[in-house]
């Protein structure tokens, strides 16, 4: 993986991630949904990192890490924060969300049907979490 | 993330300007949690110039609609580009909420 980015554990930097994952993309022509799509999961797990596992703590950092290969395209996320446990994740059902009025909690199921696989990690103190999705 | 009022006596419509996300979605959940919003008979939202929609952004539409619905106030999403209507498809929130293609059709409900 030859494309990364550093960030600070800041929402602001959110913006930052979508636009690196923006331009790294720009070069494959995908349909405007695909890329959004992509560039969306990848905000997702972002955002999680930044906010869940991190707390906004500003002076910890995530390093992304991006490729195409085989015509797949791959992310990597890299963070020292808490880590996520997929075991205890369910989908969603919306209209409960509707009527319990929750704000939170559909993200991850954003990513899972956007994406062809999800996977996390950890290796000591460090957390990976990895994403993959064929271009069409 | 720009938010553009318009009010007459019995709509308010709000214009969405940027990308709505994780840092953005705070500033129109303060503009939807108002208590003044629920004397409107409508709310429509103006999604032109809606860039980008994130979970966070949805979460704010999802944790206003059934006070809306109780309050009696029509919340409608209209000119949505296709990739942000995408974003409400994956969840199958196109069939829970209204989203019209036109002003002219928003107008009409």
């Amino acid at each position: 993986m030859n494309h990364s980015l550093r960030v600070s554990c800041s929402r602001q930097n959110l913006k930052v991630v979508r636009d690196f994952v923006g331009e790294f993309l720009a070069e494959y022509g995908l349909s405007a949904i695909l890329q959004n799509q992509i560039i969306l999961a990848v905000d997702e797990i972002v955002a999680n990192l930044i906010i869940h596992s991190n707390h906004e703590d500003e002076s910890k950092f995530l390093d992304i890490r991006l490729a195409v290969e085989n015509n797949e395209f791959r992310f990597e996320a890299e963070d020292g924060g808490a880590s996520f446990s997929p075991s205890g994740y369910q989908d969603p059902d919306m209209e409960e969300h509707i009527r319990q009025a929750k704000k939170g909690g559909v993200g991850i199921a954003l990513v899972n049907r956007i994406m062809d696989h999800v996977e996390y990690s950890s290796v000591g103190t460090r957390n990976f979490c990895r994403l993959t999705k064929r271009l069409g | 993330m720009k938010i553009v009022q318009n009010a007459d006596s019995n709509t308010l419509t709000l214009g969405l300007d940027g990308e709505l996300d994780a840092s953005s979605s705070v500033l129109l959940d303060a503009e939807l949690t108002q208590p003044d919003i629920l004397r409107h008979q409508k709310v429509m939202i103006d999604c032109q110039k809606l860039n980008y929609i994130s979970s966070a952004g949805l979460g704010v539409f999802i944790s206003h609609l059934q006070r809306f619905q109780d309050a009696g106030v029509k919340l409608v999403f209209f000119n949505m580009q296709e990739k942000v209507h995408n974003v409400f498809e994956i969840l199958g929130l196109d069939s829970l909420m209204t989203i019209v293609p036109t002003q002219q059709e928003a107008a009409a409900l």
